[in-house]
């Protein structure tokens, strides 16, 4: 209970206290508001423009969840396809290697022009910055089963979708699931640098219709928003994670396991 | 039960040279026999239980088991690994039944027959608790378990016991004679241990390394019910030297 709570207010008071710090050095110092605005100017201007940054904050949530969805539709299947295919894995990794190497910054105006401006190309955006460690994470996973078992369901002449659905998936549950962690995150800039490209909605583009006329107050607070969502997605698949595989989060805490 | 005749196992590795894994193994092992290998790493005591599972083919020579050559795994064998590879999503009973899900049975018509397994594996309270709260032993007894719940004739055992502490160890090793006498089997046993093989078996099979071949095979004239304090008799150490002086001696040839 006690290092529940320190688990807690400890990051929180971090956080206020830095804000505080901000407050104050700001006031004393006299720093120009239009260039970093104060904590407590960006609280006013977040809820006097609360309406608007609802909508836009929803049209980056949108974009977001798509290429995440996406990613995971099109990262998981070819997870599977790179670990019981040999010659597959040959011919598709380094392709996957290199659509990874290509900054997403770079193609996204491409992509727009194919695309166009709507909410379509951030979602492919986003998708293409995620699906990478759901593809990574999830074959490392597949690849991890113990061999053991796999001579055991051989041994019971077992069929390899029975294996797969009985032994390999769940066993590579945590290693999906820590790809999901990290695409969840990457997804969020994935849309937003689709916005900042081009589009006239989300916060991508709050934040850039903002700074071009001095709204530093309006552009931190869509930032804090940015934040908020990528915080709350992560939290949001670490909690599917616990009610998933109980049996991986559970054992992490469990002190010591029951004498003979 | 098993008959392995001449056989020699060769893998043959995409980069680099052969490796001669077992070479003109000749055995035979009787039903409900408990029968040890012994030899040090790299022996083909591992290679020799596939060969017998059915789950590597032989290169040369023939495996068979009840008279038919095993040409593919078959469903009449049970295997207990080093680590009990349980799966942690699953109860102790749910590991249990594994195999008959496997196997494409009904885990509902096997649920009597698993309870009573879990129960003479001394492990009766436990079904529902998870493989993460259990220690080692436990999780090794439900290995056991799983692998008898289908009633095969044949028990493939490789190294058991080898991750366990030395007093667990003595400990699993009566317990399996304890459930050996209840539900008789036919038991291939690898192991590192000497005193561990002369106190389970009824023969020693010893094997000398690259390429692993039978360098003898002992008959373990020990009365059973075998007990621990058997190791101060005097027939148990002078077997206990002949494995191991076979184990130590030079090979016959120089190695290549």
């Amino acid at each position: 209970m006690r290092e529940r709570l320190s688990g807690t207010l400890l990051p929180v008071g971090v956080l206020v206290g830095t804000l505080v710090v901000w407050e104050l050095v700001w006031r004393v110092f006299d720093v120009p508001r239009f260039v970093v605005p104060l904590p407590s100017g960006i609280l006013v201007e977040t809820w006097h423009w609360r309406g608007y940054l609802l909508y836009h904050s929803w049209v980056t949530l949108y974009e977001t969840l798509g290429g995440f969805a996406l990613s995971i539709a099109v990262g998981t299947p070819i997870a599977v396809m790179l670990v019981y295919s040999a010659t597959l894995k040959r011919a598709l990794y380094p392709l996957l290697v290199v659509t990874q190497a290509i900054p997403k910054v770079a193609i996204a105006p491409v992509l727009l022009l194919l695309l166009g401006a709507g909410e379509g190309s951030k979602i492919v955006i986003a998708f293409l910055v995620a699906f990478f460690p759901i593809v990574v994470d999830t074959a490392t996973g597949l690849a991890a089963t113990p061999p053991e078992l796999l001579d055991l369901s051989r041994s019971y002449r077992a069929s390899a979708a029975k294996t797969f659905v009985k032994v390999r998936f769940p066993m590579a549950l945590p290693f999906f699931f820590s790809g999901l962690k990290v695409a969840v995150t990457l997804a969020v800039i994935g849309a937003v640098v689709g916005e900042f490209v081009g589009s006239d909605k989300g916060l991508g583009y709050v934040i850039v219709s903002a700074t071009s006329y001095w709204r530093s107050n309006l552009a931190f607070a869509a930032m804090l928003l940015l934040a908020a969502m990528a915080v709350g997605l992560f939290a949001l698949v670490e909690l599917c994670e616990r009610l998933v595989c109980p049996w991986y989060t559970a054992g992490r805490e469990r002190p010591e396991p029951a004498g003979e | 039960m098993i008959e392995l005749e001449r056989v020699s196992k060769v893998f043959r590795p995409r980069r680099g040279e052969p490796i001669r894994a077992l070479e003109d193994v000749s055995l035979a092992v009787k039903d409900n026999e408990f029968v040890s290998l012994v030899g040090p790493s790299g022996c083909g005591k591992s290679t020799l239980l596939k060969l017998v599972a059915g789950l590597v083919p032989a290169s040369s020579g023939t495996v068979r088991v009840r008279g038919q050559e095993v040409r593919e795994p078959y469903p009449d064998a049970g295997f207990v690994f080093q680590s009990a590879v349980l799966l942690p999503w699953r109860t102790v009973l749910d590991n249990v039944l594994f195999s008959i899900e496997m196997l494409g049975r009904s885990a509902r018509d096997h649920h009597e027959r698993a309870r009573a397994l879990i129960e003479l594996a001394g492990l009766g309270g436990f079904e529902q608790k998870y493989p993460a709260e259990l220690s080692g032993g436990m999780q090794q007894r439900v290995a056991i378990c799983r692998a008898l719940v289908h009633d095969p004739s044949l028990l493939l055992m490789d190294e058991p016991f080898g991750a366990l502490d030395a007093l667990t160890r003595e400990e699993m090793s009566l317990e399996l004679l304890r459930i050996w006498d209840e539900r008789r089997k036919t038991i291939l046993f690898v192991t590192h241990s000497i005193p561990e093989a002369i106190l389970l078996s009824d023969r020693v099979v010893v094997m000398t390394p690259r390429p692993g071949r039978l360098a003898r095979v002992l008959d373990i004239e020990l009365p059973r019910p075998r007990r621990v304090d058997m190791e101060f008799d005097e027939r148990f150490k002078t077997y206990s030297e002949a494995i191991r002086s076979l184990i130590t001696a030079r090979p016959a040839r120089a190695p290549r």
